[in-house]
């Protein structure tokens, strides 16, 4: 299996690339008239659940675990047939 | 595959692709009558057999009203009803892709009368979990009402896991699958981590060719990802191509 830092070799530039295109994406909401969405909360909750996930969960566990509804009963109906990738139940509650 | 080209079918063939398996899903529309789903099953067990066929791929699909056009179940039931006409062809795997889109009360119904419709035919089952913020409470669902349907889990495929339900998946006895996307969803170099973390057995990982920007040779990418990780030739012919065929072998009309 690689090392670490083999493993650096082939993601480094790729993952720095794509931590650029958030930061900008970010700068970006910041920068525009009108008023963010729950998605917003949302993404900020996933960056931190990133860099602090719980014990014995992975970063990208985490980040899943920050954008999903965690209820458990079934919805009475749908009213969409799409997916934010946020809830904003969990953000409002 | 009714939503890609002639030339995908060439394309996948001259990367060495020897068999196919279409899941029945969304148009990506919602269809107006079960008579629209007469014709697709019919696109999807005489059309698309014979065109993968010109380029020497064996074409498989499975039978269903998917999870999206499920809410009104009074429409699935009547789609549903067709399936008995359709489940002997030839190239029929089994009943999928089953599941659920927005874990709503209708949805679920609809996949535990699938359940039963597979069970009444001894047939395999691949199921879609939600995408996104809806993956994990779908998938919940989803495996507790397996549970409660008493399935044989070495005969079912969960499909669309990512790093938060694979192990859920997993580790309960089912086989699980990584629907590869080259945006948005599972990317090859993650399904890698996730093989790596929750191991090679009872997963297989395909190549999402649906209607959003999609890959037909995501899989491919993804082998050649596992060997810049250093993984063996054996390993990844063990994911990508025995792990699929052990699972598919238990289908009665499925050979290579």
């Amino acid at each position: 299996m690689p090392t670490k830092k083999e493993i650096q070799d082939l993601y480094f530039m790729d993952s720095r690339f794509k931590l650029l295109e958030i930061a900008s994406f970010l700068d970006r909401v910041d920068r525009h008239d009108g008023q963010a969405d729950f998605r917003h909360p949302a993404f900020m909750k996933a960056l931190e659940a990133m860099q602090n996930p719980p014990t014995g969960t992975s970063r990208a566990q985490a980040v899943h675990l920050a954008f999903s509804d965690h209820s458990t009963e079934p919805a009475e109906a749908a009213d969409i047939q799409f997916a934010y990738g946020a809830c904003q139940k969990e953000v409002e509650a | 595959m009714v939503s890609r080209t002639t030339a995908d079918y060439e394309t996948i063939a001259q990367v060495g692709c020897e068999a196919l398996c279409e899941p029945a899903f969304w148009a990506g529309y919602d269809r107006a009558s079960a008579q629209g789903f007469y014709d697709y099953y019919r696109q999807l067990t005489e059309y698309e057999p014979a065109r993968a066929a010109k380029f020497g791929i064996k074409h498989f699909c499975w039978l269903c009203i998917n999870p999206k056009e499920a809410e009104d179940p009074v429409f699935a039931r009547e789609v549903m009803a067709l399936i008995p006409d359709f489940i002997d062809k030839p190239n029929v795997l089994g009943i999928g892709e089953i599941g659920l889109n927005k874990n709503t009360k209708n949805e679920l119904a609809i996949f535990e009368e699938h359940v039963e419709l597979a069970q009444k035919f001894d047939r395999p089952i691949l199921i879609h979990t939600p995408h996104l913020e809806d993956k994990l409470k779908g998938t919940r669902l989803i495996l507790d009402a397996l549970k409660n349907a008493n399935v044989d889990r070495g005969r079912v495929i969960i499909d669309h896991v990512e790093e938060h339900t694979a192990p859920l998946v997993l580790d309960e006895g089912f086989w699980a699958g990584m629907t590869l996307y080259p945006e948005s969803k599972c990317s090859p170099a993650r399904a890698i981590d996730i093989l790596e973390t929750f191991g090679m057995e009872n997963i297989w990982m395909n190549s999402a060719c649906d209607w959003g920007i999609s890959d037909p040779l995501a899989v491919i990418k993804c082998a050649l990802e596992m060997k810049k990780r250093s993984h063996s030739a054996e390993t990844v012919e063990k994911v990508i191509f025995e792990n699929p065929k052990t699972f598919l072998s238990q289908c009665p009309n499925f050979s290579l």
